[in-house]
């Protein structure tokens, strides 16, 4: 079936209440007995499983329609209810309307001017602003219940009060007077139809007293099928549980009224009727106790069959579930493009593209029917012209198969290498979360990926794993292919830069092989380049006496198009005064002219993911995003394959100070400790001053807490001077590789304050911290100072807070996410039919506007220059070829 | 209580009523009826302080971070 094929279109939906009649007339019985089946396991005639409601087992034809199971639609039934009872989905409504009408006449609680004034209003919104004909039936209704007489009977009339969820009451002045659902019933029934109409009803759809009800529906068994258990016991559905409870009750209730029994004891059944009805619709209403099962469990009645994550909605509609995907764990492989995505070969045998064989491609095809679908580039099914699919497992000899196809007929082949996929990880919160890879087939049982997409993906490799799709339509290739291919991400909307590019050891080798003392042999260069697959001639050599050397710089050079000018400054940059540029003695200042790296070093800001105006994003900007991916593939590897060649790694001994370094440490902390021992001495004399704002105690804290923070920020300096400049830790710290300063500083120098809730830490007993301390002690130790560094071990006490502050920030990353992605579901909903027009308008689904022009400046984040449409300085430097920093 | 003038607080962009002539306009630039406009309620103070009725069309403009001047248009609804 495609589009064209629709016999309706559906040009509008109109919902409406059901009128007892109409609930009559489309059942197909009358249910009076609470049993389902009898001893033989027959459904009981105007039971609730009776045969007229619908087959639910295989083979029988359905009563009513005469259809087997898949056709038969399920029929209604009904019950009458002995009394009325409030609907419990419209209890508000209801309320609403009492209060608006008099209890007398039914008439609308207005003068006669009013009345008329609103009428006209409501007929000149119905023309004009039809949807705001629900704000002014709410204004009317409010206004309605300020009348104390009523303008038409002249009766008095009393305020009602709602109580949560179905109990109304007339508040008299003997007293309060609880209205009964069939009192209730009888004042809607009163209200005229131009009335209900002023009341935001429509009386053909919506009769108001049709919120009062009278006939029960039963759904058909179809929807509350019964299932046999293992042991023969047969189960019922939830719904058939609280339909049992509603016959029954309405059974009892009708003999006691029959019998004439005392109205105390009517009443309280009836209460408990409306109960069973309310609870059937919705077992959460606030208010009630949920009806349980024997066990204990509550109920899933018809409102818990639509909420939430795995209700009607979101789990059914939304949540659809797809073929031609597969889902594994995920590990690196730097060695592929960042375009492709390596599947093992049992996923490539399992998931197929359909191809129609030509003249072209039928010698192949035959070759992959002939291969079947045991052995890898080969086919699981072949579809004939007519429609008819021939597996291939089955048949012995495929070589006959393969021999009888003609141009015409489908294969449903493996997916083999270049083929394009959608690759996915969740949660997918942006775009780049799902993007088109080429298929690369390899071996072992894991989806491989380059590793610069782990960033747009959030990907890493301690287990996460990742979903594969494959598109089935040459129009949805074209499109992914197109729109989604992972070059066309490289630059993000969030915030007009690169999200993909170096990351760790990338930037540490990059770093490593353009720093000035890197010095290359011919036999070295030469396998540098072949690793990143350059084929052209080796530049002449840098150095030639003694010995032919080339400098990193010139073999990263190799891969910048021919006329490329850049100037940035490194993220090693020490920000001395007065920037001394190609000077500089950390080599921190890069430019690059005419496609050569003349100086500076390549680190974090020029190569690394999610870095604006660096390097690769103005390659990928300005020569295109074919660039991009070659760089990212050819240059990257050069890093990959110098930082192999090299080593790099951390030990311990290599976080070792010297002694004179510990002894200053020692020093600088014990300072700061002096200092806070006097704050203290100083707030206990009330000398104190009060900070602005802020209590004494708060001072104090706030005092303390700057003065141990400047503690070990002045150790970690010192720390830093002293450690060898070849220390490795350090190197990724100042390239942007991986981790700080300050991580640093606490492996090596002093881990420094704990918190929990942005406070020293001042929980536990009473007036300390811990029985360690004396009552009333303020000093960084008893508040949570860790002293040691990670090197120099912590004791059990500094553990012990080092422990909270830990404790608080993994609970909230969990409270955080969970927050946030409910934040992210409900803009996404609010948002996802909205869209760019060519006119640059952004408009919803009815062509309504939104914004006259997209953000204002209808710029493309994705396509500018870190937010601006263009960036003017790159554009001079770009022609006048001279840095502008 | 001297009364506020919002029209002359820095932080009120700039509104107009458009004649009859310039909403048609409006609606052929962009090939729309008036309801499909952003809408601004009658109540709104800018509208009590212009006398905007309901049907009519404001203009606004704005002083805008990302392009200088932005110009957007909102239809004045009942309430
Ligand atoms: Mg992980
Ligand atoms: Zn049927
Ligand atoms: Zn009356
Ligand atoms: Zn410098």
């Amino acid at each position: 079936m495609s589009v064209n094929d629709i016999a309706k279109s559906i040009k509008s939906i109109r919902f409406g209440l059901l009128s007892p009649e109409e609930i009559r007339k489309m059942s197909v019985v009358n249910i009076i007995t609470a049993d389902t089946y009898d001893e033989d396991g027959v459904p009981i005639d105007a039971g609730l499983m009776d045969r007229r409601l619908g087959t639910i087992e295989p083979g029988q034809k359905c009563q009513t329609c005469g259809n087997r199971v898949g056709q038969c639609p399920g029929h209604f039934g009904h019950i009458e209810l002995a009394r009325p009872v409030v609907h419990p989905g419209f209890a508000k409504t209801v309320y609403l309307t009492l209060r608006a009408i008099c209890w007398n006449c039914g008439r609308i609680l207005l003068k006669k001017e009013d009345y008329d004034k609103y009428v006209q209003l409501m007929e000149k919104y119905r023309r004009r602003w039809p949807q705001l004909r629900h704000k002014l039936a709410e204004k009317i209704m409010k206004r309605a219940s300020k009348l104390q007489e009523c303008p038409y009977c002249g009766r008095e009339q009393f305020k009602i009060k709602f109580e949560k969820p179905t109990t109304y009451y007339e508040e008299h002045p003997e007293g309060n007077v609880k209205l009964a659902p069939s009192e209730i019933r009888a004042r809607l029934e009163r209200i005229t139809d131009a009335d209900a109409a002023l009341l935001g009803l429509d009386p053909q759809m919506a009769r108001p007293e049709w919120m009062v009800l009278t006939v029960l529906p039963v759904p058909p068994s179809s929807v509350r099928p019964s299932i046999t258990l293992e042991s023969g016991v047969r189960s019922e559905d939830d719904l058939t549980h609280k339909l049992v409870d509603i016959i029954r009750i309405n059974e009892r209730l009708k003999e006691n009224i029959d019998a004439g029994a005392p109205q105390l004891i009517i009443e309280d059944l009836w209460e408990l009727l409306q109960y069973h009805v309310t609870t059937y619709f919705d077992n959460e209403t606030s208010g009630i106790p949920p009806a349980r099962h024997r066990s204990g469990r509550p109920l899933r009645t018809l409102a818990q069959r639509l909420k939430g994550k795995e209700g009607r909605f979101r789990s059914n509609l939304s949540g659809k579930r797809v073929d031609f995907s597969a889902r594994t764990v995920i590990s690196p492989d730097p060695l592929i493009s960042m375009n492709e995505v390596g599947v093992p070969i049992e996923v490539a045998k399992l998931l197929t593209i359909p191809e129609r064989i030509n003249k072209f491609n039928i010698d192949e095809m035959k070759k992959l029917i002939e291969n079947g679908p045991d052995n890898h580039p080969g086919a699981n099914y072949i579809i004939r012209p007519d429609g008819r699919r021939i597996d291939l497992r089955f048949p012995k000899d495929r070589k006959t198969i393969a021999d009888s196809v003609e141009v015409g007929y489908i294969v449903e082949r493996h997916i083999k290498d270049g083929d394009v996929v959608l690759f996915n990880r969740q949660p997918s919160l942006h775009r780049m979360s799902i993007m088109a890879h080429r298929v690369r087939v390899l071996p072992y049982k894991t989806f491989r990926l380059n590793l610069c997409v782990c960033p747009p993906y959030n990907a890493d490799f301690d287990g996460d794993e990742m979903n594969l799709h494959v598109p089935q339509s040459e129009e949805a290739r074209a499109e992914a292919l197109v729109l989604m291919l992972v070059q066309e991400q490289i630059l993000s909307p969030r915030y007009g830069g690169p999200i993909m590019g170096a990351i760790q050891d990338y930037i540490s080798g990059a770093y490593m092989l353009t720093k000035k003392t890197t010095l290359l042999t011919r036999e070295e260069a030469s396998q540098l380049l072949i690793s990143a697959g350059y084929d052209g001639e080796l530049p002449p050599p840098a150095i030639k006496e003694p010995e032919e050397m080339w400098t990193g710089k010139q073999l990263v050079s190799l891969f910048f198009p021919r006329d490329f000018n850049y100037t940035l400054k490194a993220n090693i940059c020490q920000k001395c005064g007065q920037c001394k540029k190609e000077e500089c003695p950390h080599d921190a200042y890069v430019v690059i002219r005419n496609g050569v790296l003349i100086s500076g070093v390549l680190d974090k800001k020029s190569i690394g993911a999610g870095q604006p105006e660096s390097v690769l994003h103005r390659l990928v900007k300005d020569y295109g995003t074919d660039m991009g991916r070659i760089f990212i593939d050819k240059a990257f590897k050069l890093f990959l394959s110098y930082i192999d060649s090299r080593g790099l790694t951390i030990g311990l001994d290599e976080e070792e100070l010297p002694k004179e370094a510990k002894e200053k440490i020692r020093m600088v902390v014990e300072e700061a400790e002096q200092k806070t021992a006097k704050l203290i001495q100083i707030y206990n004399e009330g000398l104190l001053e009060r900070l602005p704002g802020r209590t004494l105690e708060e001072t104090l804290e706030t005092k303390i807490m700057q003065e141990l923070e400047e503690a070990r920020e002045k150790a970690g300096e010192i720390a830093s001077q002293y450690l060898k400049e070849t220390n490795s830790a350090l190197l990724m710290a100042r390239t942007g590789a991986r981790g700080s300063l300050m991580n640093l500083a606490h492996m090596v120098a002093c881990v420094g304050q704990q918190s929990v809730r942005g406070e020293r830490i001042n929980r536990g007993y009473q007036n300390r911290t811990l029985p360690h301390f004396k009552p009333g002690d303020l000093g960084a130790r008893a508040h949570g100072f860790v002293y040691s560094s990670y090197k120099d071990r912590l004791n059990p006490i500094e553990f012990f807070f080092h422990a909270m502050g830990g404790r608080e920030g993994l609970v909230d990353t969990a409270v955080r996410t969970s927050q946030s992605g409910y934040m992210q579901r409900r803009l996404i909903n609010a948002l996802q039919d909205i869209r760019v027009e060519y006119d640059g308008t952004v408009r919803a689904t009815d062509g309504s506007i939104i914004q006259f022009k997209y953000g204002e400046d209808g710029v493309d984040p994705a396509k500018s220059d870190h937010g601006k449409a263009v960036n003017v300085d790159k554009i001079i430097e770009k022609v006048v070829g001279a840095g502008v920093i | 209580m001297v009364k506020f003038d919002i029209l002359k607080h820095e932080l009120v962009p700039k509104f107009t009523i458009l004649s009859k002539e310039e909403v048609e306009a409006l609606r052929q630039t962009y090939g729309i009826r008036k309801e499909h406009l952003p809408w601004i309620r009658k109540s709104d103070p800018i509208c009590k302080v212009l006398g905007a009725k309901p049907g009519d069309v404001l203009k606004i403009e704005r002083n805008s971070e990302v392009a200088g001047k932005s110009i957007a248009y909102r239809y004045v609804v009942p309430g």
